[in-house]
C-alpha cells in the first residue's frame, strides 16, 4: 500500500490540495493502479536506439505571427483576475 | 419528410433543389433539442443565436452559388473540448465552467468557412478522462437507445447527440478510444483520424501524442465528407502533416483482413463477439481473406497507455492554476491560490490522473513508469508494422462490452479502463481506425472497429463503405 506520505508528497509536486478523505481513497486507487503497472516488468526490452529511431523534431522559424488585437483581448478577458488591460497575479516574492 | 432524418448529403441535395432552407433545418434541429435533449443530456450549451445567423449566412450563400461545399448550412454539434469563439468552452469541468473561448479551432475556422453551422458544445468526461461521460462535472449524458445506459465516452454528447437526432453530425476527439467506443455505444460512425492529419490547434491538450480530433455521423459517407474538409496541415499545429484525403477504389474481393487473436481472447462479451465475427464471415463472403493475426504486445498496452496519457495529462493540465483561466479560489499567497483552485476545479477522476502522472514522472520512478511505458509503446507500434506487412486491413471490436449501466463502473477504475482495451493501441501507434455499427443486442448497438495503416484513413473509410452495405 502506498502511504499516507508518499501521496501527500505527489500532491505536493502536482499542486493538488487534497482532503483526508481524498488521500485516503488516492492510496487505495494509486496502489491498485501500480500494482497492475507490473505487468510492464514481463515486457521485452526494446534498445535506446529503436526506441528513438522514428520522429523528427518539427522547427518554425522564431519570428512573430501577425493575430488580430482582439485575440490578445480575449484573452486577457479570459483571466479570472485583471486590471486594465493586465493579468493580476499574487506577489510571487 | 422530416428533415432531422436526414444525411448531409441528402441535405446538400435539398439545399440544391431548393426544397428547404439551413434555417429550417436549423430550427428543426433547435426544437428537436429541446424536446429531447432534458432526457438525453447531449448537451452542455445550446448556441441557438450563433446557429441561427450561420444558417442565415449559409442561405444566402446557397441562393447565391450553384456549387457551395457540402458541408454549407448543415448544423453540427462539438464536444466541449474544441474552442468556438466567444462560447463557454468547459471541457465537462468545474475549472472551466465559465471560461469563454478566446478564438476558433482551427478545425471550427475551417468549418465556419465553409458555411457550417453549429447548434451547440456537446458534453463529456471532465478533461476527457473517462469512458462514460460520468466523469462530467455538470450531467450524465443517456444513451438514447436505452436511458439506463451510459453513451459512453469521453465523447458521449456527441454521439448521443447524432444518435439521438439532436444534431446531423459531430466533431468529438480521440486520447484512448473517445470517439470510437461512444460511437459504439450510440450506434453511428465514427472515425479517428491518423495521428497528424488533423489540428488540434484549439482543443484542450489532455495528451498530446495522443490527441485527435475527428468526426461521427450517421453514415460513412457522412464520416468522409466531414473528413476532407476538417484534415490538412496548419501552421498552428507542429505535429500536423501535409495531408489530403483521395478516394481510393478498394474491392473485397481479394482484401486481405485481419483478425488479431489477442482480441477475442478474455473478457469479451459472448454477444459482441458473436456481432464481430457474422461481420467478418459477410466479409469473407463477399470475397475478403480472413487472416489471423497476433498483437503480442497487446497485454502491455491498457497499463502503457495508462501511464503516458496521464504524465501528458499531468503535464497539460499545470496550466490550469488559478491564473489564467476562469476558476480562481482565493488564498494567502500564490500557492495557496495554485492549491485550492486546482482543489476545487478538478473531480476525482482528473485528481486521480494527475497524481498518477506525477508519481510516474516523479524523481525515481521515472525509468520504471514512463521509460518504460515508451518502450511498450514501440513494441505496439512494430505489432501493427508487421501485421499490415501482411493484410491490408484488421477487423476488431470497438469495445468489449455494449453500453454498460449507469453507475455500474464508477467506483472501480481499473474497471472503467478496461473499456478502452481494444482502442487505446490505435493511439499508442498514431494509426486510423473507425467504428461502424455491426449489430445489436437487443437494443444496445455494437461497433465493428476497422483499423488501417498510417494514412490509410481512406481505406479504411472505402472498406467501411462496403461493409455498411454489407451489414444492412
Amino acid at each position: 500500500m502506498i502511504s499516507k506520505e508518499e501521496v501527500l508528497h505527489i500532491a505536493k509536486l502536482a499542486r493538488l490540495e487534497l482532503t483526508e478523505a481524498e488521500t485516503k481513497k488516492m492510496q487505495k486507487d494509486l496502489t491498485a493502479v501500480l500494482d497492475y503497472f507490473d505487468i510492464l516488468k514481463k515486457a521485452p526490452k526494446v534498445g535506446a536506439k529503436k526506441l528513438n529511431g522514428d520522429g523528427k523534431n518539427v522547427l518554425r522559424k522564431d519570428v512573430a505571427i501577425q493575430k488580430p488585437a482582439s485575440l490578445a483581448n480575449n484573452l486577457v478577458q479570459a483571466a479570472p483576475d485583471k486590471k486594465d488591460n493586465y493579468i493580476k497575479v499574487k506577489a510571487i516574492l | 419528410m422530416n428533415l432531422i432524418d436526414l444525411t448531409i448529403a441528402q441535405l446538400h441535395e435539398g439545399f440544391k433543389k431548393k426544397q428547404f432552407t439551413s434555417a429550417e433545418v436549423t430550427k428543426a434541429y433547435l426544437d428537436e433539442i429541446k424536446k429531447t435533449d432534458g432526457e438525453i443530456g447531449a448537451y452542455l450549451n445550446i448556441t441557438e443565436k450563433l446557429a441561427l445567423e450561420q444558417a442565415e449566412k449559409a442561405d444566402k450563400i446557397i441562393s447565391s452559388s450553384k456549387n457551395f461545399p457540402m458541408l454549407t448550412g448543415v448544423p453540427f454539434c462539438v464536444k466541449d473540448a474544441i474552442l468556438v469563439e466567444g462560447e463557454k468552452a468547459t471541457a465537462g469541468s468545474k475549472m472551466l465552467e465559465n471560461y469563454v473561448a478566446p478564438y476558433d479551432a482551427t478545425v471550427i475556422r475551417k468549418l465556419k468557412e465553409l458555411g457550417g453551422v453549429i447548434l451547440g458544445k456537446t458534453n463529456m468526461d471532465c478533461f476527457g478522462f473517462g469512458s462514460s461521460t460520468e466523469n462530467s462535472a455538470f450531467k450524465v449524458t443517456k444513451n438514447p437507445h436505452d436511458t439506463s445506459r451510459v453513451a459512453g465516452g469521453s465523447s458521449g454528447g456527441s454521439a448521443a447527440g447524432v444518435a439521438a437526432k439532436e444534431s446531423c453530425w459531430a466533431l468529438a476527439e480521440d486520447t484512448g478510444g473517445s470517439i470510437r467506443q461512444p460511437a459504439s455505444f450510440c450506434g453511428v460512425v465514427g472515425l479517428k483520424p491518423t495521428y497528424g492529419t488533423v489540428s488540434r490547434y484549439g482543443v484542450y491538450a489532455y495528451a498530446s501524442s495522443l490527441d485527435q480530433i475527428g468526426p461521427m455521423g450517421r453514415t460513412v459517407e457522412d464520416v468522409v465528407t466531414v473528413f476532407k474538409a476538417i484534415s490538412g496541415k496548419d501552421p498552428m499545429d507542429a505535429t500536423s502533416v501535409d495531408y489530403e484525403f483521395k478516394e481510393v477504389n478498394v474491392a473485397m474481393k481479394g482484401l486481405k483482413i485481419g483478425v488479431p487473436k489477442e482480441y477475442f481472447a478474455k473478457g469479451i462479451n459472448p454477444e459482441v463477439e458473436t456481432i464481430i465475427k457474422q461481420a467478418i464471415k459477410k466479409a469473407e463472403e463477399a470475397g475478403a481473406t480472413i487472416v489471423e493475426i497476433t498483437l503480442p504486445a497487446t497485454e502491455y498496452a491498457l497499463a502503457c497507455y495508462y501511464i503516458i496519457a496521464p504524465c501528458e495529462a499531468s503535464t497539460n493540465l499545470a496550466r490550469f492554476d488559478g491564473i489564467k483561466y476562469a476558476l480562481s479560489e482565493p488564498g494567502d499567497n500564490l500557492l495557496d491560490v495554485y492549491l485550492k483552485t486546482r482543489a476545487a476545479g478538478f473531480n476525482a477522476e482528473a485528481k486521480r490522473r494527475i497524481i498518477i502522472g506525477t508519481h510516474a514522472l516523479s524523481s525515481g520512478y521515472y525509468d520504471a513508469y514512463y521509460k518504460k511505458a515508451q518502450e511498450v509503446r514501440q513494441l505496439v507500434r512494430e505489432d501493427f508494422q508487421n501485421a499490415f506487412e501482411k493484410v491490408d486491413v484488421i477487423f476488431a471490436p470497438v469495445s468489449p462490452f455494449p453500453a454498460f449501466k449507469i453507475g455500474e463502473k464508477t467506483d472501480d477504475p481499473l474497471a472503467m479502463y478496461l473499456a478502452d482495451i481494444y482502442t487505446i493501441s490505435l493511439n499508442l501507434a498514431g494509426i486510423p481506425g473507425i467504428s461502424l455499427p455491426a449489430g445489436k443486442i437487443g437494443k444496445l448497438p455494437v461497433g465493428l472497429q476497422i483499423i488501417g495503416n498510417h494514412f490509410e484513413d481512406n481505406k479504411i473509410l472505402a472498406v467501411a463503405e462496403h461493409m455498411e452495405k454489407l451489414l444492412q
